[in-house]
C-alpha cells in the first residue's frame, strides 16, 4: 500500500518497520513529527526528553541494552548532543542506533544554517541521506542493520524540504526483531583512557571498511545518459537537478554522504568532461573531490554557499538556460514576517518589558518574536538557554545600575532544556539577575509538544509535573514571584521590584499559549466611541488591530477575544462583545 | 507533463489543510504527487507557501518562479507577491479578503494598491470573497475549502472524487460545514 506521508513521517515509518523499541528525542523544527509520528506505533517507546543529550544518552542507553534505538534533533540539537555522540562513535553499539538529524537550509525556523554533515566526519559516523519521502522510509529501515552489521552509529540528514514534503511511500509489514542479549564489556563500553585508545584503532578500521562498503552499496547510485557533463549530488539538490537537467547529464548520486567512496568518485570524474558538484550548504563533497586530486570539478564557483537551490538555479548554472518565463512587477511588496498570535501570552510580557525600556536577553522559542516591531524588546538571541547565562556574563561585565535594567526571557521548556544550569551560575556566582520563564504551559514554537513542566507525557499520561517554583527555590532563588503576563499593571509592578533588588529573583510569568485547546477565549474586542486615537493598543502589536482610514480598528477574523488591548487602553476605549 | 500548484496565504487560514485535500485528491487519481510545505516560524501569521505537484514522475517537491500552472492565493497582497511563480497562461484564484502585515500595521510600509486590478491585468485572474462563503458555509475557517472548491471546478477531476476525499481528510464535526463551503466554492 502506497501513502503520502512527509519525509518525518517515513523516517518514522522506516524505524518502526526495522523494529526500533526506543525512540528519544528534543522537539527541534524541522525534525519534530518524526517523534511525533512514532507515538502512533503503540510497541515503541517514545519520549520526549529535556533536551537532545539526554535524548542521545536515552537512546544510546537503549542500544547497549541490545533494543534497536533512535533519537531525532534539528541540527542545531546536534551541537547540543555533540558529547555523547563523539563517544558512542568509539564504543559503537549493540542494539541498531540511529541519529536522525534535519538541517534548515534557507532558515525556514532556525538560528543558524550549520551543514550537519561536519560532524559525521568529525566524529567518524557513517551519514545517509535520502532525497524523497521513500528513501526516507528506506534509509531508515536499512540504517539499523547497517548499524548492526559494522557496530557504528548512523546519522540519517534531512533538511527542511525533504522533512516537510510528502511524496508516495510503500508501506510494508514491521520486522520481528529480538531485543540482543546485553553482556558486559567494559573494553567496549567504558570509555576510559586505556580502552579509548584501543577502540579509536576500531574507529579507524570500521570507517576505511565503510569507504569499501560505500564503493558499491545500494544508497549511491550512477545514472548514465552518455553525457560528457557529469553531477554530483545528494539528498534534495539530487530532486532539484533531477528536474531542471532531466536526462541530459550523467547522475551520481550520494544516499551514503560519509565515507565517500574514492573509487566510485574518481572513475565517475574521469569519465566526464566537466562534473557539476550540487549541494546545498558548505563545500563537503567538493571538498572531499579536491583532495582526491580531481580537477574538472565545479562547485560552488558556480553555485552559492547560502540558503536553499531550486531547479532554475541549477539549470542556470549548468546548461546556461532560463527554468521558465513569468511576470515580475517591480512594485516593492511589503513583507509578511511572522508575529506573535493573537492573544499570545508573551505579548503582555513584551509589552510591559518595552514600557520599562529594559534590555531584554532572549531565547529560542515563539517569544524570540518579541525582537520583532512594534515591541521590538528582545536585546539578543543566540541558543536554547543562553538567555539566563549570557545576562549573567552580561551584568558582570556592565555592573550592578545595568543590571537593574536588565532581564532574561526563557520558555518553560527552553528553561527545561538548558537553562536550568544558567540559573544555578546566577547563584553560585552571586549574580542579581532577573530570570522571566514564560511559562505557557507547552512547548509552543514546534507546535505543541508536552514537556516536564506540563505533567504530561508524549503519549498524553499523567506524570509528575515540574514545580518550578519549588526547582528554582531549591537551587538557592530566594524571590520567585508568580504573575500573569495580562495582568499587564501587576506585571509592571512586579518586574521593577524584582529588578531592583540585589540578589537573583525570577518571575514565572504564567498564562498558557492561546493556541492550545484548553484555552477557550470567546467573542472579540471591538473599539467603542470613547477612542481618542491615542494608538496605546497599537503598541502591542497584535495581528488583529490596524489602522483603518486614520482610524484604530479590530479585525474580527483575527482577534480572539483574549482582551489584552481591553487592559492596555488607557480610555477605556475597547470592550469585549459576545461569547 | 507535471502539474503545480501552489497555495499562498497567512498563517493561520488553513492552507495546510487545503494542501491535503488537494494532495489526497491527486493521489487517488494515480499520479505521483509531492506536496511540500514548511513548519514553525512560518506558521505564526508569516508568509505561508505549499505546493503541490503532481504528474507521471515528480522530483523537485518545489515550484520555481514561471513554473505554477495554478496558484491558489488565501489572501490579496499573497496572491500580488506570489504573481511571479505562475506560468504564462496559467491561472490565479485569489480570495479578497486583505490581512495587514505587521509593517503595514506598524506604519513601516503601505499595503500596496489596487491589487485586484494588477493581477487581472497580469493573469487569468478569478477573484473570490471566500470569507463571505465560508460565513454563509457555517464557519470563517472554511475559507480554505471554499477555495477548494472555486479550483476544483475549473480542474478534470470529477466533482464526487473531491467529495470523497473531504470526507476522508476533513474531521468528522467540521464535515457538514466544510462540505457546503466546498459546494459554494464549486458553483461560485
Amino acid at each position: 500500500m502506497k501513502k503520502l506521508l512527509i519525509g518525518n513521517a517515513a523516517v518514522a515509518r522506516g524505524a518502526y518497520e526495522a523494529g526500533v523499541r526506543v525512540v528519544a528525542s528534543y522537539p527541534g523544527t524541522p525534525s519534530t513529527e518524526i517523534t511525533e509520528e512514532i507515538v502512533k506505533f503503540e510497541d515503541v517507546y517514545a519520549e520526549w526528553s529535556p533536551n537532545e543529550k539526554v535524548a542521545a544518552e536515552v537512546a544510546i542507553g537503549a542500544s547497549i541494552g541490545g533494543a534497536r534505538a533512535m533519537s531525532c534533533m534539528k541540527h542545531v540539537g546536534l551541537n547540543v548532543m555533540a558529547d555523547p555522540v563523539f563517544t558512542v562513535s568509539y564504543t559503537g553499539v549493540n542494539g541498531g542506533l540511529v541519529f536522525c538529524v534535519a538541517d534548515d537550509p534557507g532558515m525556514h525556523s532556525s538560528q543558524n544554517e550549520q551543514d550537519s554533515r561536519h560532524y559525521a566526519e568529525a566524529s567518524k559516523i557513517l551519514m545517509l541521506e535520502p532525497a524523497d519521502s521513500a528513501e526516507c522510509k528506506e534509509f531508515t529501515k536499512s540504517a539499523f542493520a547497517v548499524s548492526e552489521e559494522f557496530d557504528t552509529p548512523v546519522f540519517i540528514r534531512l533538511s527542511t524540504r525533504v522533512s516537510h514534503s510528502q511524496s508516495l511511500v510503500e508501506l510494508e509489514e514491521k520486522q520481528d526483531i529480538e531485543l540482543k542479549p546485553y553482556e558486559k564489556n567494559i573494553g567496549k563500553y567504558v570509555m576510559m583512557p586505556a580502552n579509548a585508545v584501543k577502540r579509536h584503532v576500531v574507529v579507524e578500521d570500521r570507517i576505511s571498511a565503510l569507504k569499501e562498503w560505500a564503493e558499491t552499496c545500494e544508497f549511491n547510485k550512477t545514472e548514465e545518459n552518455g553525457s560528457k557533463i557529469g553531477v554530483i549530488t545528494a539528498g534534495i539538490s539530487y530532486m532539484y537537478a533531477k528536474e531542471a537537467l532531466g536526462d541530459s547529464v550523467d547522475f551520481l548520486k550520494l544516499g551514503a554522504v560519509y565515507p565517500l567512496p574514492d573509487k566510485k568518485l574518481k572513475a565517475f570524474c574521469d569519465a566526464h568532461d566537466t562534473v557539476f558538484v550540487i549541494e546545498e550548504l558548505d563545500p563537503v563533497i567538493e571538498t572531499y573531490l579536491k583532495s582526491l586530486g580531481v580537477t574538472n570539478v565545479k562547485g560552488k564557483e558556480v553555485f552559492t554557499l547560502l540558503g536553499e537551490y531550486n531547479p532554475a538555479m541549477i539549470k542556470k548554472a549548468v546548461l546556461g538556460e532560463d527554468f521558465a518565463e513569468f511576470t515580475d512587477l517591480s512594485e516593492a511588496i511589503p513583507a509578511r514576517p511572522p508575529v506573535m498570535c493573537a492573544g499570545c501570552p508573551h505579548r503582555g510580557t513584551f509589552y510591559v518589558l518595552k514600557k520599562l525600556g529594559l534590555t531584554v536577553s532572549g531565547d529560542i522559542g515563539c517569544y524570540t518574536l518579541g525582537a520583532v516591531a512594534p515591541l521590538a524588546s528582545v536585546d539578543t538571541t543566540i541558543c536554547m538557554g543562553a538567555s539566563v547565562s549570557a545576562a549573567l556574563g552580561m551584568a558582570k561585565a556592565r555592573g550592578a545600575e545595568f543590571n537593574k535594567k536588565l532581564v532574561s526571557v526563557i520558555g518553560d521548556s527552553t528553561f527545561m532544556h538548558s537553562g536550568i544550569t544558567g540559573l544555578v551560575d546566577i547563584v553560585y556566582n552571586k549574580g542579581a539577575n532577573t530570570v522571566i520563564i514564560l511559562d505557557n504551559s507547552i512547548t509552543g514554537m514546534t507546535g505543541h509538544q508536552d514537556n516536564p513542566t506540563t505533567g504530561y507525557t508524549i503519549r498524553g499520561e499523567e506524570t509528575k509535573q515540574v514545580n518550578l517554583v519549588a526547582l528554582c527555590k531549591a537551587i538557592g532563588v530566594e524571590h520567585i514571584a508568580v504573575c500573569d503576563p495580562f495582568d499587564v499593571k501587576e506585571f509592571e509592578r512586579t518586574v521593577k521590584a524584582e529588578v531592583e533588588r540585589e540578589e537573583p529573583s525570577v518571575i514565572i510569568a504564567q498564562r498558557p499559549c492561546a493556541l492550545l485547546k484548553t484555552v477557550k477565549y470567546t467573542g472579540h474586542c471591538k473599539i467603542n466611541d470613547n477612542c481618542k486615537n491615542c494608538k496605546a493598543c497599537m503598541k502591542l502589536g497584535c495581528p488583529a488591530i490596524s489602522i483603518r482610514d486614520n482610524k484604530v480598528v479590530i479585525d474580527r477574523t483575527q482577534c480572539n477575544g483574549c482582551g489584552l488591548c481591553v487592559n492596555v487602553c488607557p480610555f477605556k476605549s475597547i470592550e469585549k462583545e459576545g461569547n | 507533463m507535471t502539474k503545480n500548484i501552489m497555495i499562498v496565504g497567512v498563517g493561520g487560514q488553513g492552507t495546510l489543510l487545503a494542501s491535503r485535500i488537494l494532495g489526497n485528491t491527486v493521489i487517488n487519481e494515480g499520479f505521483d504527487v509531492k506536496v511540500s510545505e514548511v513548519h514553525g516560524m512560518s506558521q505564526r501569521g508569516g508568509s505561508v507557501v505549499t505546493y503541490v505537484k503532481y504528474g507521471e514522475a515528480v522530483y523537485s517537491p518545489i515550484v520555481d518562479k514561471g513554473s505554477a500552472d495554478v496558484i491558489l492565493a488565501f489572501e490579496l497582497l499573497e496572491a500580488y507577491r506570489a504573481l511571479p511563480y505562475l506560468k504564462k497562461g496559467g491561472k490565479l484564484i485569489v480570495n479578497t479578503q486583505k490581512i495587514d502585515p505587521m509593517p503595514v500595521i506598524t506604519g513601516a510600509a503601505e499595503y500596496p494598491a489596487d491589487i485586484e486590478k494588477k493581477l487581472a491585468d497580469n493573469a487569468d485572474t478569478v477573484l473570490v470573497d471566500a470569507l463571505k462563503l465560508a460565513e454563509e458555509a457555517g464557519s470563517a475557517k472554511a475559507v480554505n475549502v471554499v477555495l477548494i472548491g472555486v479550483m476544483a471546478k475549473s480542474s478534470d477531476i470529477p466533482y464526487e472524487n473531491w467529495v470523497e476525499t473531504i470526507k476522508t481528510t476533513v474531521p468528522p464535526k467540521f464535515l457538514e460545514v466544510n462540505l457546503k463551503a466546498f459546494e459554494l466554492g464549486y458553483n461560485y
